[in-house]
């Protein structure tokens, strides 16, 4: 357990929201291997979620699930109220993959035509063109972009047909800052439109910059829930340990105290700011002894998760 | 524009009739699939290339004057190195173009599309064929000019009919070595197959010159009841009848197909 979950069990979606997608009790194998297991995950309408975590978490997997690419080995997908694998699902998302790449052969407009045509409700070309910042190179082949300019056109693709669920997989991956932003840019345009967006990343940065709620992911389970606000408060937050005789509900009531957990004689906290519950727990228990306080705990953690990601970039295959 | 009326206008607008819509969407399908031969002639060069090459060499240089039982070796040859471009062009347009595709992840995010797969396959087999009938036409031509071939243009047009059609069963069998086989080692894999299979079909040699072992092989290949029907329509000596022929190429064709299922179905996780 590396941080506490919200208030809200993961798999709830915020009070008023209609559910867009879900994934109940999911347990996904690849041979010996499990990718996650037993998830629960909601996107409500209108969210804007961010799946945080490292290579391997179990986020692309995930995405897949939703996308119907794959069939869970226990629980159930839904999309839109349908299975994720049926038209009446397909025809209503849109996706970005990681690792995809489109034929060089085809223009910029003669691919999102041809995209836009499966759907039964497709934007308008140009308003897609506009939308992804294509507009000027529709006529280029899309062998000859530049590497911002091809994830542009992915985002093309993946909004063409108008959907009411986008699906983004680490949509920045092997970006530029300046391409990174544009594209966040564009991102938050359609997210500011209403639209329903999940999307992957291994940057706490990306998904704060774009997410309305974080999930934070690792080894197939979800670790951490909550608004950007509350994850970055815990990822900057600090963490306290001691042997006392503090009860744990006491510390608990405190302000500033995010989390307590008891283990035998020890205590263990996270806290905003480790100063004042210090300051507490010290006057309360003159016996306190073993006192270790760290900082950044989460911050920490998900700095590991993005120093790993960025060692093996490139390499992460439907994980 | 405005971005937050959009939905709006979705709701208003009407969704054409969805036969109407397959039937674009099909027709862009095989505009795309098309493009991708004319705009990456890397690709489609070879594929169109050897056939000719190959039939000018041994064909036209080789069996200048000679003749095979009732007819020219020229025209003989026609028929052997047609069948041998048609089933490159299917072979490797379906199997190296699926495989490559989906290593590039390209094959994956067209599954997560509302696209019906079949819609695909039949561009892709719509333009096979359209490929297959180019090369059939240089061949001809080299026949024609450089040969001194002459047939009847019914003659002529049951032989492209006939080679263009029959390239479907190897489309089939593409399809499943592009879902089997790797995007790096499909045109290794694809080629090991190909060109013994040519050779020991009797597309490169006459059967009648083959040596014996291969003369047993032979009617176990599918490339060779292609060619040897092929041969039938110019009045060329054959070795199988038509009914051999027809079912050994459908039982081929419903075993790729079945195979092509299977790894299909299989392909559920992308290549990195």
């Amino acid at each position: 357990m590396i941080a506490p979950r919200s208030p809200l069990p993961a798999g709830t979606v915020h009070a008023g929201l209609q559910t867009a997608a879900q994934l109940a009790s999911v347990t996904q194998r690849y041979g010996k291997v499990t990718a996650l297991e037993r998830i629960d995950l909601a996107i409500g309408s209108g969210e804007v979620v961010g799946l945080l975590g490292p290579n391997g978490a179990g986020k692309t997997t995930a995405i897949h699930l939703l996308l119907g690419l794959l069939r869970p080995s226990a629980g159930t997908a839904r999309t839109l109220g349908h299975p994720p694998w049926s038209m009446a699902a397909r025809t209503r998302t849109g996706a970005m993959l990681q690792i995809a790449k489109v034929p060089d052969t085809l223009t910029v407009h003669e691919h999102v035509e041809l995209t836009a045509s499966y759907y039964p409700r497709p934007r308008p070309i140009a308003e897609t063109l506009d939308l992804a910042g294509l507009s000027g190179v529709e006529n280029r082949l899309s062998g000859r972009l530049s590497g911002g300019q091809k994830q542009r056109l992915m985002l093309a693709l993946a909004i063409c047909g108008g959907p009411d669920l986008l699906f983004l997989d680490e949509p920045t991956a092997g970006l530029d800052v300046e391409a990174r932003r544009e594209l966040w840019r564009l991102i938050r345009r359609l997210a500011e439109a209403g639209g329903t967006v999940l999307l992957t990343t291994h940057h706490l940065e990306e998904a704060d910059a774009l997410a309305s709620r974080i999930v934070i992911l690792d080894r197939g389970r979800v670790i951490a829930e909550g608004t950007p606000e509350q994850i970055k408060r815990r990822a900057l937050g600090s963490q306290i340990r001691c042997t006392t005789t503090t009860d744990s509900a006491t510390a608990a009531g405190w302000p500033g105290v995010l989390n307590v957990e008891r283990s035998g004689s020890a205590l263990r906290l996270s806290a905003d700011r480790a100063e004042p519950v210090v300051r507490r727990l010290l006057a309360l228990d003159p016996q306190l002894a073993d006192l270790e306080v760290r900082t950044a705990g989460l911050e920490e953690a998900l700095l590991a998760l993005t120093a790993r990601k960025h060692e093996t970039a490139g390499q992460e295959v439907a994980a | 524009m405005s971005i937050a009326s959009e939905s709006l206008d979705q709701v208003t607008f009407a969704p054409a009739p969805p036969w109407q819509r397959t039937l674009r969407t099909f027709r862009l399908e095989t505009r795309g699939e098309l493009m991708k031969l004319l705009r990456m002639p890397a690709f489609a060069l070879p594929a169109f290339a050897f056939p000719l090459m190959f039939y000018a060499l041994f064909g036209l240089a080789f069996g200048r004057g000679q003749q095979l039982g009732p007819v020219s070796v020229a025209g003989y040859m026609l028929a052997t190195y047609g069948a041998f471009g048609v089933i490159g062009a299917n072979l490797f347009s379906f199997g190296v173009g699926i495989a490559s595709e989906r290593g590039q992840g390209w094959m994956l995010l067209k599954r997560a599309m509302p696209l019906p797969p079949i819609i695909h396959f039949l561009a892709r087999m719509v333009v096979g064929m359209a490929f297959s009938l180019l090369i059939l036409l240089g061949l001809f031509a080299l026949g024609i000019f450089f040969g001194d071939v002459s047939l009847p243009l019914a003659t002529w047009v049951k032989l492209a009919v006939w080679l263009s059609l029959g390239g479907l069963p190897f489309a089939a069998f593409g399809l499943a070595l592009g879902y089997l086989c790797g995007p790096n080692s499909a045109p290794a894999v694809i080629n090991l197959i190909y060109l013994p299979m040519s050779f020991a079909a009797g597309l490169w040699l006459p059967y009648e010159v083959l040596p014996g072992f291969f003369q047993t092989l032979a009617p176990w290949l599918p490339a060779y009841h292609l060619a040897q029907q092929g041969l039938g329509i110019l009045g060329a000596d054959t070795h199988a009848s038509l009914p051999q022929s027809a079912a050994y190429l459908l039982t081929f064709t419903a075993l790729s197909l079945a195979l092509g299922v299977f790894a299909y179905r299989r392909d559920s996780k992308s290549w990195g």
